[in-house]
């Protein structure tokens, strides 16, 4: 199973977390020069996927239809499912990126002893998804209160929604639990599901380590050993301020979580993880089913050998006049 | 037909091998019956494709060029280059597996590598080894692998077992589309001379005669005429349709199989008795004989030297607008790539109904109208006499032909038509119809006899879901609008589901029709008799319900 060598991976990367975080060297490290590299590779990496996708061009509109077309003014057509305008495909898109739109379809075949099949939904895979990928980004928004001062009105407010219930003290995030949860699923069905098992890449698992190191030093951070968070968020605007400082005595904890995130943004561009600028670039789901309204113009169009009706009159002449189809060449 | 039982067929073990998936090995003499014959020397020669020359699978030397592996770099390289698609595709997918049990193949045969996501990843792997940062570093970790024999020749299994049906894109979370791979990998494949016979003789075919079937014009003039001839005997009215008049107001355009083989011919009856109900001013032509395009299932050049014709034709002859017939892969091509290929069709009007004055302003570009929103437009605007009791021996079910369904979202204007002409219309299961309809099992070049024990396999869901509603309803009879399904279920049903029969839309609406003149009925277009025209007195024209 490649999920062994992906495990091994981040169990090194750990120990290596872990021995620099106990230096003074080795947090100066992890404290300034790695986040800075992660961050710059992360930008550039990005950028570069982004233009190598953009230039390459769309030479013909090749979309995904999941509803009716527009045809016939008395036939409703599917303006979501199969859009004939581009503010349909925008709409689609932005039901596809914040809703998973197209996971939520998701069924599970069975082959029942009846020898009939069946197509149950199944939409855990939905629900964790949309639980792992949500809880991020508050997460990473409640992270603001560290990179900015003063601290936007809006990281208050969604510190209060996502600790509504006041389950324990510090107050539980809803997210930190969900962000564990969803991501153990992932990690779970991955592992357990033999066809998903035989399919996954080492690729696969790496990055579910990584996230979950990540959830996990954090959480310890805030509920369980305490650091320093006046020392952290010095740190952090020191980061963005482009004025690093190491404060002492922040924890260890803090720099092998912060290792992680920088190892995280350093591998993303390199990774499946690009899915998340791609899915804006999808043919199948960002264009307009207009295709016959509209012509779609491609920037190459191949000149290819054709047989021409002169060609094909004159090789079949005799067939045709004994046919009496008429010719243009009598 | 198979030599294994339906009984035998469904004992599928879903459990993947031991062997890892990046190591291939495919015993083709022990796996025939899932894979097609190659191309044939004759039909590459005549197209001028690269490296014809007799061989076959099983054999260990495929005798590819020397530097195969340089050509499918380059091939690839340009690939990447002029495909946002197959760029994208290659990078984002992240593995979650919803792909994987949508797929028609992999239900019916249990092999993991038909799991769309896994059949992507056969080029996806070569893909990160040449083209990616990781995979040149670190090579397997990153998922990427050597371009080796074995590989190519695993890519000639898979990608020549994958119809195009592109069902896993409506469920994949980014849209990938796997028929854009299989379209590239084949493409790639074409490059060293691998491809398969039952899609090269066809496009050689088209490109000399105008049609897949190599039918040449004054045969093509003859088997009309006996259809001509036979819907004389059956309604007693004579048509005798033009071939490539110029001046005529409409070029209509068939799938060949619709003027050569039972069940395409009582279809094509249907269209016959149509136009002439409706005083429609249209030709048919010799050239352009051909509205399915096996170019699609080749390379992207091939499909527009086949299209070609359509327009050509369509000039030469001055017609205003083009009508098509009921067929999957040729209304792909019509509606994604004609115009953008071979377009603009400038010379033609949009197109406009002469009947109801309806103007079809979704094809105002292509200027050219799907046979099924004609007719449904047709019925709408009551301008049609019809009889739906002469189809009610049928119990009447809807397949939607992969390519309507999820390149064009044509799904109301044919199942509108069915309601219409006949009156026991039963739908599928929800997951099989629409959008989320199972492939025939033999498209995409696929429908060949040496493939049958595949086509089984891959049209089990769908002969599943037809068993559901015959042993529900009673339903005998399998409607589609596409040639090939036409050609490709017959011996689906016959093998699942005996006692179902499969036809075309447009058969029942010419079942349907009541013609002005036309002698009493007393059979239906394929000659079986007519329920209760023994005992009835004469169903006049008068008493049929004029929808």
């Amino acid at each position: 199973m490649r999920a062994w060598s992906a495990l091994a991976i981040v169990v090194v990367l750990l120990g290596v977390a872990w021995v620099a975080s106990g230096t003074g060297g080795g947090q100066a490290v992890i404290g300034t020069v790695i986040p800075y590299l992660a961050v710059a590779l992360f930008l550039a990496g990005m950028v570069a996927r982004v233009i190598g996708w953009a230039r390459s061009p769309v030479p013909f509109r090749i979309t995904t239809t999941c509803g009716q077309q527009r045809s016939l003014p008395w036939i409703p057509s599917a303006t979501l499912d199969n859009p004939h305008t581009g503010w349909g495909a925008v709409r689609r898109m932005v039901l596809e990126v914040l809703l998973f739109r197209s996971l939520f379809r998701n069924t599970r075949s069975e082959l029942r002893p009846t020898e009939r099949l069946v197509y149950e939904s199944d939409k855990v895979l939905w629900v964790a998804a949309l639980a792992f990928h949500w809880s991020f980004l508050v997460i990473l928004l409640r992270h603001l209160r560290f990179f900015l001062e003063p601290i936007p009105r809006l990281v208050p407010l969604l510190e209060t929604v996502d600790g509504f219930f006041q389950l324990t003290v510090p107050t539980l995030f809803l997210t930190d639990a969900l962000i564990v949860a969803a991501l153990l699923y992932l990690l779970g069905r991955r592992v357990l599901n033999v066809q998903l098992r035989y399919l996954s890449l080492a690729a696969d698992y790496f990055p579910l380590f990584v996230l979950l190191t990540i959830a996990t030093t954090g959480i310890l951070m805030r509920y369980v050993t305490k650091v320093d968070l006046v020392g952290a968020k010095e740190l952090a605007m020191g980061l963005v301020t482009f004025h690093p400082v190491v404060p002492q005595g922040i924890g260890t904890l803090f720099f092998v979580h912060l290792f992680f995130v920088s190892v995280l943004f350093a591998y993303f561009p390199f990774s499946k993880l690009v899915h998340m600028g791609g899915v804006f670039l999808s043919p199948t789901r960002n264009l307009a089913n207009n295709n016959r309204a509209r012509r779609h113009v491609s920037p190459w169009n191949p000149e290819v050998k054709v047989h021409t009706y002169e060609q094909w009159e004159e090789e079949f002449r005799d067939k045709l006049v004994a046919a009496g189809i008429p010719l243009d060449k009598e | 037909m198979a030599e294994k039982s339906p009984q035998e067929l469904l004992q599928i073990d879903y459990r993947p091998p031991r062997r890892d998936w990046m190591d291939p090995s495919i015993d083709f003499e022990a796996r025939r019956g899932t894979w097609s014959y190659p191309a044939a020397p004759k039909n590459l020669e005549y197209l001028g494709f690269p490296n014809p020359r007799e061989w076959s699978p099983t054999d260990e030397d495929w005798k590819l060029p020397d530097n195969w592996q340089e050509i499918i770099h380059q091939g690839l390289k340009d690939r990447l280059e002029r495909f946002r698609s197959l760029k994208v595709f290659m990078d984002i997918c992240v593995r979650c597996g919803a792909c994987a049990d949508k797929c028609h193949f992999f239900i019916g045969s249990g092999d993991p590598k038909n799991m769309p996501v896994l059949r992507a990843e056969l080029l996806r792997s070569i893909y990160r080894r040449d083209f990616t940062t990781t995979g040149k570093i670190l090579g397997r970790l990153a998922g990427g692998r050597e371009l080796t024999a074995e590989v190519l020749k695993e890519w000639y299994y898979y990608f020549y077992q994958c119809t195009e049906c592109r069902r896993c894109s409506v469920f994949c979370p980014y849209g990938i589309d796997t028929a854009e791979i299989t379209m590239i990998a084949r493409e790639l494949l074409n490059l060293v001379g691998l491809n398969i016979n039952w899609v090269m003789e066809p496009v050689a075919n088209c490109d000399r005669t105008g049609n897949h079937l190599g039918i040449q014009p004054h045969t093509f003039k003859d088997n009309i005429e006996f259809l001509c001839d036979e819907l004389a005997d059956i309604t007693g009215i004579k048509i005798s349709p033009s071939i490539n008049r110029k001046g005529a107001e409409v070029l209509f355009i068939v799938p060949s199989a619709d003027y050569f083989a039972d069940p395409g011919i009582f279809t094509f009856m249907g269209y016959l008795l149509l136009f002439e109900h409706i005083g429609l001013d249209y030709t048919l032509s010799a050239y352009a004989s051909e509205g399915g395009n096996f170019g699609l299932f080749t390379s992207h050049e091939t499909i527009k030297r086949l299209n070609y014709k359509m327009y050509a034709e369509a000039k030469r002859l001055g017609v205003r607008w083009i009508l098509g017939g009921e067929c999957g892969h040729m209304w792909r091509v019509v509606h994604q790539y004609m115009d953008t290929l071979n377009g603009p069709a400038d010379f033609l009007e949009v197109p406009r109904s002469p009947v109801t004055g309806t103007v079809f302003e979704n094809a105002a570009s292509t200027k050219m109208t799907h046979i099924c929103e004609f007719t449904a437009d047709l019925i709408a605007n009551g301008k049609l006499r019809l009889d739906p009791s002469r189809n009610d021996h049928r119990r009447v079910t809807f397949h939607d032909s992969c390519n309507p369904a999820r390149a064009m979202g044509i799904l109301e204007e044919p199942r509108h038509i069915l309601r219409t002409v006949c009156n026991n219309f039963f739908e599928m299961p929800d997951n099989t119809i629409r959008e989320q309809t199972f492939c025939c099992g033999g498209g995409a070049g696929l429908g060949n006899d040496e493939n049958m024990e595949m086509r089984l396999r891959g049209g089990l869901p769908r002969a599943n879901a037809v068993k559901f509603v015959h042993e529900r309803h009673g339903v005998n009879l399998l409607t589609c609008i596409c040639a090939i399904d036409r050609a490709t279920l017959p011996p689906l049903v016959e093998y699942w589901v005996p006692g179902v029969e499969v036809s075309g839309v447009h058969e029942l609406v010419g079942n349907a029709l009541v013609m002005d003149g036309e002698t009493r009925r007393t059979t239906d277009l394929r000659g079986e008799p007519l329920e209760g025209v023994a005992d009835e007195p004469s169903p006049e024209a008068e008493e049929a319900s004029h929808v």
